[in-house]
């Protein structure tokens, strides 16, 4: 019962947070309401005994990609609310349009891929989520995560790289 | 002879340790289960109740590096002037300035100290034993949380503490501040990348990113030499910053100050080129509670740096004289040496300019890290194994565990 309480106030956090997120006005505003989400789910994470997932959330997302984006908004200085910056453009409708089908394709994953109905045990589901059984699952010869884990940061690689070329250029 | 007097000294200091070995079970309460409230309760006092007294020391220790006198009119040696510090703030005029994010403007002071303080939820102070209905005795951390995380939340914590500065850069609607804001969060996303590689060297070498588990890692013979006298085991050759061969806590020393936008890389508020940088727009106890979110945030940084690298409640020798004093005083006063480390830079350092500072971080540290990483990664394949939990039964154990549901 705690935990269907928990669950519940955090999801009025998380979607708040995330509706907050696309409304609002000034950029500033939305960024943090992105971050508020991100924490949000991170505790998620933890109530899932995923505790190492829950760690690196908050430390990739909510420290460092927000604090950038944070960064740039400044930079920028786009603190003035930016208004009918979308008038006139389909994007709205777009946007709605591509959530509803994320949505249905979730629904249906759950069922194709048979999302475990009932709960694993405490101890079991705790010890999926450390630290140790991730890397120990992830470095595991006879699984097949460690090369798509490698090969996801190879394309970051690139994308670095790509960044470095395309800001030379221009000097 | 010698050897006679180490032994009885040993003999009375198990005497003495049996003493502070507590039951489990008291007048049919379990004693285990309040030591996260002890803890808890512990750092608070402790946190809140150092602030004034490190701006005490920090004047004292500035004074005598530049032959001042430092704060002698209130009290003894100036001792009273904490507290007047304290109620004057208390008492200052609060100024709210126009055209300003309301909101934001009154909620960066309390991220910054909220975010500060929930670092310490996972700092052990040292180890309480307990004996079980059966006799056998079992140590647990004196920590509020035991997480195996413990680690990456301390990292977390201190990679979310940028928020209250950038916020406070933003809402006050000022140039200077805004720069100030700026600036916090390019030097801490910088020096964050740093400090987490020089951390891993040391995840490497412990095995584990449970800070009781990486604390209890050094209580080992140097660099495993089974053949030293046992007064070297976890004494203070075998703490990590000598065991990962120093270059670590270089990198980590330094990028814990300017993570705390400390001098000499306090550019965030350098005074002669942004007034007072982030905070210019804020007075009295929005102003303090600033103040003192960046002094918790020095203890709890501090605090990761004693016990991953300094060795935690251990102390520097293991033998008569060190071993009579419990855990959290060595603990407490290898984080009031970070303390006084901090301090000492204050008074001797000049600011560095921006592009040095980018450059040390970018050009310098990282690579460094990277490399000392690599080579400490080849390292400790070669030495001699301290991680007997990770053996090839558990990898098997979690091999049949991991894919089901």
């Amino acid at each position: 019962m705690p935990a269907l309480i928990l669950f519940w106030i955090l999801a009025i956090v998380c979607i708040g947070a995330a509706l907050t997120m696309v409304t609002a006005a000034n950029p500033v505003r939305s960024a943090l309401s992105l971050v508020v989400c991100f924490l949000a789910l991170a505790v998620y994470y933890v109530t899932l005994s995923a505790q190492f997932i829950g760690a690196v959330q908050v430390v990739v997302y909510a420290g460092a990609v927000m604090v950038l984006f944070l960064f740039v908004i400044m930079l920028l200085n786009l603190g003035a609310p930016v208004t009918s910056s979308t008038k006139g453009s389909n994007q709205n409708t777009a946007a709605v349009a591509l959530g509803a089908i994320l949505l249905l394709v979730l629904f249906i994953s759950g069922i194709f891929f048979e999302i475990p109905g009932k709960a694993v045990s405490p101890a079991t589901a705790q010890a999926q989520g450390t630290v140790k059984a991730v890397g120990l699952t992830l470095y595991n010869p006879h699984l097949p995560w460690l090369f798509p884990f490698e090969a996801t940061s190879l394309l970051l690689l690139v994308a670095v790289v790509g960044a470095i070329v395309m800001t030379r250029r221009q000097v | 002879m010698l050897t006679g007097l180490v032994a009885y000294w040993d003999n009375l200091r198990d005497g003495i340790y049996r003493l502070f070995i507590f039951p489990e079970y008291w007048h049919g309460i379990r004693l285990p289960a309040l030591v996260p409230y002890v803890a808890l309760a512990g750092i608070f006092a402790f946190t809140l109740g150092i602030l004034p007294m490190l701006i005490w020391i920090e004047r004292v220790v500035i004074g005598l590096m530049q032959d001042r006198t430092g704060p002698n009119r209130l009290g003894p040696r100036g001792l009273l002037q904490p507290p007047a510090d304290v109620l004057k703030l208390f008492f200052k005029e609060d100024i709210q300035p126009g055209s300003i994010d309301v909101r934001l403007y009154y909620l960066a002071p309390f991220i910054s100290m909220l975010v500060a303080l929930s670092a310490g939820a996972v700092i052990p102070l040292q180890t309480v034993t307990f004996r079980n209905v059966h006799g056998g005795l079992y140590t647990v951390p004196v920590t509020p949380g035991n997480v195996n995380i413990g680690l990456l939340f301390m990292l977390a914590a201190s990679s979310l503490g940028v928020y209250g500065i950038i916020l406070a850069g933003w809402s006050s609607n000022n140039k200077y501040s805004l720069l100030g804001g700026l600036r916090a969060s390019a030097q801490i996303i910088s020096y964050e990348l740093a400090m987490g590689l020089s951390l891993l060297c040391v995840v490497l070498l412990a095995g584990s990113v449970q800070l009781d588990h990486i604390v209890n890692a050094q209580n080992t013979l140097p660099f495993g030499i089974h053949w030293l006298p046992s007064f070297l085991k976890g004494s203070i050759f075998s703490w990590y910053w000598l065991q990962s061969l120093i270059v670590p806590v270089v990198i980590y020393t330094v990028a814990m100050i300017a993570e705390t936008n400390r001098a000499p890389f306090d550019l965030p508020e350098a005074e002669s080129e942004l007034v007072a940088g982030f905070h210019t727009e804020y007075t009295s106890m929005k102003f303090a509670t600033f103040f003192a979110g960046e002094y918790v945030n020095m203890l709890m940084i501090c605090g990761l740096n004693a016990s991953v690298f300094w060795g935690g409640w251990l102390p520097p020798f293991n033998c008569f004289p060190f071993t009579f004093i419990p855990g959290f005083v060595w603990y407490i006063l290898k984080v009031m040496m970070g303390i006084f480390f901090y301090t000492w830079l204050r008074a001797t350092l000049p600011r560095l300019r921006y592009d040095a500072l980018m450059n040390l971080g970018w050009k310098r540290m990282l690579p460094l890290a990277l490399v000392w990483l690599f080579l400490l990664a080849g390292y400790s394949l070669v030495r001699t194994a301290t991680a007997p939990h990770i053996t090839p039964t558990a990898v098997v154990t979690v091999a049949h565990v991991a894919p089901g549901r």
